[in-house]
């Protein structure tokens, strides 16, 4: 009944519109042509867009955490920052190591651009605004983004820096390990809903949001995802792979100028798409707050386009990533491996099992209150 | 269909970031030669050795012990996908495959890969 409704804001209007004017004038693989290079502009543009404002959000919300001001000279509250910032490493030179494998090092920043935009791509960031919709949505996100720790192991080896080559070698089995609990997690989410598809899972999610739905299960799967998403991205206390103190910058020490920008802007995006498929899986992605049977409020709700909902929801996932990056010492390496191996992993396998007995005792939520 | 070629698409936009990023980086970035700074940075001091040499064997342990784990999650996404269809028989069947895992795991831990030295 609702799921049709018509609102002015969303983008999705301005694309079908669109794509039925493209597709009365010319033909079909024009169309199809011009869809795609726009939906490649507009990924680049959202990915630069966003490192940007996320950088920006960074420094100053880390600055309120440690009692200080943050940037605050270029332009008003310093909200020029980190467009200053992009110019500046644009002009910086890229220094070329006389001892390194010319060939990978080149290579390694595109495995990590290339894994975060092919996960980026997969993000639904409001109704009828995502590239890739593969109906093993779930999947391919944990697939692709996985690619990333190729070019983290590349560039460390690639350098012929001590620092690197350890650096990776931490990352490396850092994200192997949390990349398992990760997945786990997300798949606890799959035996609630019954689908890997991102647009069937936020469907499903219109009353009754993944987190509620499968309660204790749910709540349990989600602060895992978290804390090893969290962990994935190299950030808070799970920073040894980059720890300034020990390594000076980890596995990409001999990286300079834009090449380092990748880096950076990779770690960045990281951490946005962690919240977003954390909001999308477990938070009901794009789709505003509503009760079932509730018409009045629901409208008012839906008034909100579904875009604000998604990046508020994120917004509120990547400001708890950074109270925690904030809050927390750095752990040692054993410490970090054992969090994974002795407890996640473990309370993972048998939250799976937790969970296919809630779905098929008919202990869910929605099963119990007769939500749809 | 739309939806694999939309993945090259995608995957098109992020070589393309990283070749423009790079191209503009170099109209624009100076350059220069100088010795010491092709080195790599060692604190300052002169570089000593490669560092492409023989590397601590724990990593590779949890290496292994994530391929198992893995290959399981292979196993158990499409399961994940059908279990309401399948009911109980669904569940039992990979009870079974999980505990043989867990007793890998179980296996290694006794075994002391699990332990940093």
């Amino acid at each position: 009944m609702l799921l049709n409704y018509s609102h002015p804001l969303e983008i999705s209007n301005l694309t079908t519109w669109l794509d039925t004017t493209l597709r009365s004038s010319m033909p079909e693989f024009w169309v199809l042509f011009i869809e795609f290079a726009l939906v490649i502009v507009a990924l680049l543009t959202a990915y630069a867009v966003i490192a940007l404002i996320l950088i920006y959000a960074e420094r100053k919300i880390t600055a309120f955490f440690q009692a200080r001001y943050g940037p605050n000279r270029v332009g008003k509250w310093g909200l020029l920052q980190s467009l200053a910032d992009m110019i500046k490493i644009l002009l910086k030179e890229i220094v070329k190591i006389t001892r390194s494998d010319r060939f990978l090092f080149f290579a390694a920043p595109f495995f990590m651009i290339v894994a975060s935009m092919a996960t980026f791509g997969a993000i639904p960031f409001g109704k009828g605004l995502l590239a890739v919709d593969f109906n093993i949505g779930v999947l391919y996100v944990t697939a692709v983004s996985s690619v990333g720790i190729i070019g983290v192991l590349l560039a460390g080896w690639s350098s012929n820096n001590k620092y690197s080559m350890i650096g990776a070698m931490r990352s490396g089995a850092q994200f192997v390990s949390y990349e398992l609990s990760a997945g786990f997690a997300l798949m606890t989410i799959v035996v609630l809903a019954g689908t890997m598809q991102f647009s069937e899972l936020i469907e499903g999610q219109r009353y009754c949001w993944n987190i509620f739905n499968g309660h204790i299960s749910s709540i349990i799967a989600f602060v895992i995802y978290l804390i090893s998403g969290h962990a994935e991205t190299n950030r808070g206390p799970f920073d040894l792979p980059e720890a300034e103190s020990e390594l000076t910058a980890g596995y990409h020490t001999e990286y300079s100028g834009l090449q380092f920008g990748f880096y950076y802007l990779a770690e960045y995006l990281n951490m946005f798409i962690i919240a977003s498929i954390a909001t999308t899986v477990f938070l009901g992605g794009f789709l505003p707050i509503q009760v079932q049977g509730w018409d009045a409020f629901n409208g008012i709700m839906d008034f909100i386009p579904s875009y604000v909902w998604f990046f508020a929801k994120t917004a509120v996932l990547i400001f708890l990533s950074l109270w925690v990056r904030w809050s927390f010492p750095r752990l040692r390496i054993d410490q970090l491996l054992n969090l994974e191996w002795k407890y996640l992993l473990p309370i993972n396998l048998v939250n799976i099992v937790v969970m296919v007995i809630l779905v098929l005792t008919g202990l869910t939520l929605k099963d119990l209150f007769g939500i749809i | 269909m739309t939806n694999l070629s939309l993945f090259f698409v995608v995957f098109l936009a992020g070589i393309i970031l990283v070749i423009a990023g790079l191209g503009i980086a170099l109209l624009l970035a100076p350059r220069s030669f100088n010795l010491q700074k092709g080195e790599p940075y060692e604190c300052g001091i002169p570089t000593h050795g490669t560092s492409w040499l023989q590397f601590k064997s724990g990593y590779y342990l949890y290496a292994i012990l994530y391929l198992m784990f893995d290959v399981e999650a292979i196993f158990l996404f499409p399961w994940a996908t059908v279990v309401r269809d399948l009911g109980y028989q669904g569940l039992y069947s990979i009870l079974f495959f999980v505990v043989i895992l867990g007793l890998g795991l179980a296996y290694a831990w006794r075994k002391n890969v699990l332990k940093w030295n």
